[in-house]
């Protein structure tokens, strides 16, 4: 559940906590004590990687014959996914928001799902079901993946089609004589690229990262590779471990670098690395009942 | 808000959309629907269709497929009710302490000035480090704090006490917990935060105003206030850690009696064939068991709501 979260939050509800200053004066201590501490927990782990590891594992990594084909699958896996997330869901928020935006709750609910169906739940129920033309083959994994990046790509868009006035556009584009396909792609499209952009951060990541399914439907990808690998050599482990770390972080620091620029540009809603479910929960705090 | 916008204006939508014609209204409601047919099927194969799938196997027979409470009776009983037990133990403490130690976090820099950069910092590590579980993790800790591990090795030197000839062990569920802090402290800071920023400063100035202490600020205005938000947070930890699988399968390569890693293993084929069903039982009483935390969720964020918006 704690996978790759994304979403937004609301602007401000409330200015900073206006405190008195000799109530302010009074806290330090047992602030920094506890930051402290939260900052010894979470770099320690890190520290002890990068010495466990070594350098020389570092450059170890990539010789390893498996490691490319473990690697190229992964990448190919979220080539896939990222391509069909965006097919199937751009189309489909742009609709709901312009012919069917009834059902705007309803689709919050339904994408929200993959989320409630953990992981090792939901492939034990696709390896059952899948036509055997799929089950041989890693791409059933590419698909199942849509699925998982669902909540996160789904509220990208959302979120980036209430940054503008989608409707206006769209209706300006149309009396100017564009058919559908011209207005979404010349139109609305163009609008929200930094979502677009987001959502296949947020897919890619979520992919490189997937562990549980792979494995169940036994496909070597890159996390699977790294646990296989254990058994040979525990620093070369480490050391992909680490790698993995640093490309998800570069990712996912991408968003949050667009995210505040896009923020900056509309002064509207900034896009944050927020769990999708913090995301739901302003929602459902934001929204009149 | 943007919402109620639209959402009155969407009728204009409809009828700037008609042609005056006698299009049947119901041919052109069937029509609205198409436009969401690809996602519907999409959901309908990729999620329902396998979801129903373990439900109805749950209830049948391994080899006969027969109708039979079998595999539910035995996913209640013995080594899978112990492994529920666990899962469901490890989940509670899992949620509880970081929920505890991340609303500390959270108001230690909520109380930093709106774009302080310490309040920046820990809000961006947050969201990376809540996005980090799996995999990498298991292996930072084996690093960390396996027998050769780095920090094994500073309290050696610093003490001269192997920690690990005292009876600690990383690969069993205490173990697992530890390396759950590690994103679970990050994802409370995270759903905490819109809470904690929902408290109005006037409040607390009403209450200095009529004489209120810290105290009793905290007791009648600020506790209540957050406790429904605070006991969401604390679910979705739950439901987090419950269904969480990759960090415990690395760490433990299997091992220990949780429900996710029981049913990695008898869909493995690593267990006697014939009981894949069971493994399908327990996926179901999963589901069912975050269908629960999550509605109970919804339903503490929408009285949340009342207050803190």
């Amino acid at each position: 559940m704690a996978a790759i979260t994304s979403a937004s939050e609301a602007s401000a509800q409330a200015p900073a906590p206006g405190a008195p200053a000799a109530h302010r004066r009074s806290w330090p201590v047992w602030r920094w004590a506890v930051l402290l501490i939260a900052a010894l927990y979470f770099l320690i782990p890190l520290y002890a990687g990068l010495q466990f590891a070594g350098l020389k594992a570092f450059t170890q990594v990539t010789s390893y014959p498996q490691f490319g084909s473990a690697f190229v699958l992964s990448l190919r896996l979220a080539a896939i996914a990222t391509v069909l997330t965006l097919v199937l869901m751009v189309p489909t928020a742009v609709y709901v928001h312009l012919r069917l935006p009834r059902i705007r709750r309803l689709m919050e609910a339904i994408t929200i799902l993959p989320i409630v169906i953990p992981p090792i739940v939901l492939i034990i129920g696709v390896l059952k079901v899948a036509p055997s033309f799929l089950i041989g083959t890693p791409d059933l994994l590419g698909l199942e993946y849509v699925i998982l990046a669902m909540p996160f790509a789904y509220r990208s868009l959302d979120v980036g089609l209430r940054s503008f006035d989608v409707k206006t556009l769209v209706e300006a584009s149309n009396s100017l004589g564009a058919g559908w396909p011209t207005t979404l792609w010349r139109v609305v499209i163009p609008n929200l690229r930094t979502a677009m952009l987001s959502a296949t951060v947020l897919t890619v990541a979520l992919v490189l990262g997937e562990y549980t399914m792979a494995s169940l439907d036994n496909f070597q990808t890159f996390p699977v590779w790294i646990v296989n690998f254990e058994q040979n050599s525990g620093n070369v482990s480490v050391a992909a471990s680490l790698l993995a770390l640093f490309v998800t972080w570069l990712l996912l620091m991408l968003i949050v670098t667009l995210g505040s620029r896009s923020a900056r540009k509309h002064g509207g809603a900034q896009v944050q690395l927020f769990s999708v479910s913090t995301r739901q929960a302003s929602q459902t705090v934001g929204e009149p009942e | 808000m943007a919402e109620v916008a639209t959402q009155a204006a969407a009728p204009e939508v409809q009828t700037s959309g008609a042609r005056p014609g006698r299009v049947s209204g119901i041919v052109r409601g069937a029509l609205r629907w198409a436009g969401v047919l690809p996602f519907g099927a999409y959901v309908a194969l990729g999620l329902a269709g396998p979801t129903i799938a373990i439900a109805v196997a749950a209830f049948q027979d391994s080899n006969t497929n027969a109708a039979t409470f079998s595999n539910m009776d035995a996913a209640v009983h013995g080594t899978y009710f112990t492994g529920l037990q666990n899962s469901i133990e490890l989940s509670l403490v899992s949620a509880i302490v970081p929920g505890i130690v991340g609303v500390l976090v959270a108001y230690a820099i909520f109380t930093a000035k709106r774009g302080n950069v310490l309040r920046r910092v820990v809000i961006t590590a947050s969201g990376v480090f809540a996005n980090f579980g799996g995999v990498p993790l298991a292996f930072l800790f084996i690093a960390s704090l396996s027998t050769t591990g780095v920090v094994t090795g500073w309290i050696k030197d610093v003490s001269s006490v192997d920690i690990w000839n005292h009876g600690f062990t990383l690969y069993n569920v205490k173990g697992i917990f530890l390396a759950y802090l590690y994103f679970q402290i990050p994802l409370m800071v995270l759903v905490i935060m819109p809470a904690l920023e929902g408290l109005r400063p006037a409040w607390r100035e009403a209450a200095q105003n009529m004489g209120a202490s810290t105290w009793q600020y905290w007791r009648y205005v600020g506790g209540p206030v957050l406790f429904p938000p605070f006991l969401g947070c604390l679910l979705l930890l739950f439901g987090s850690a419950f269904s969480a699988y990759a960090t415990a399968e690395a760490l433990t390569g299997g091992t220990v009696a949780l429900t996710p890693i029981q049913i990695g293993a008898l869909l493995n084929g690593n267990v006697v064939a014939g009981q894949q069903n069971l493994g399908y039982a327990l996926g179901l009483i999963m589901v069912v068991l975050i269908a629960i935390v999550m509605i109970a969720y919804t339903i503490l964020q929408r009285r949340a709501a009342r207050w803190l918006r």
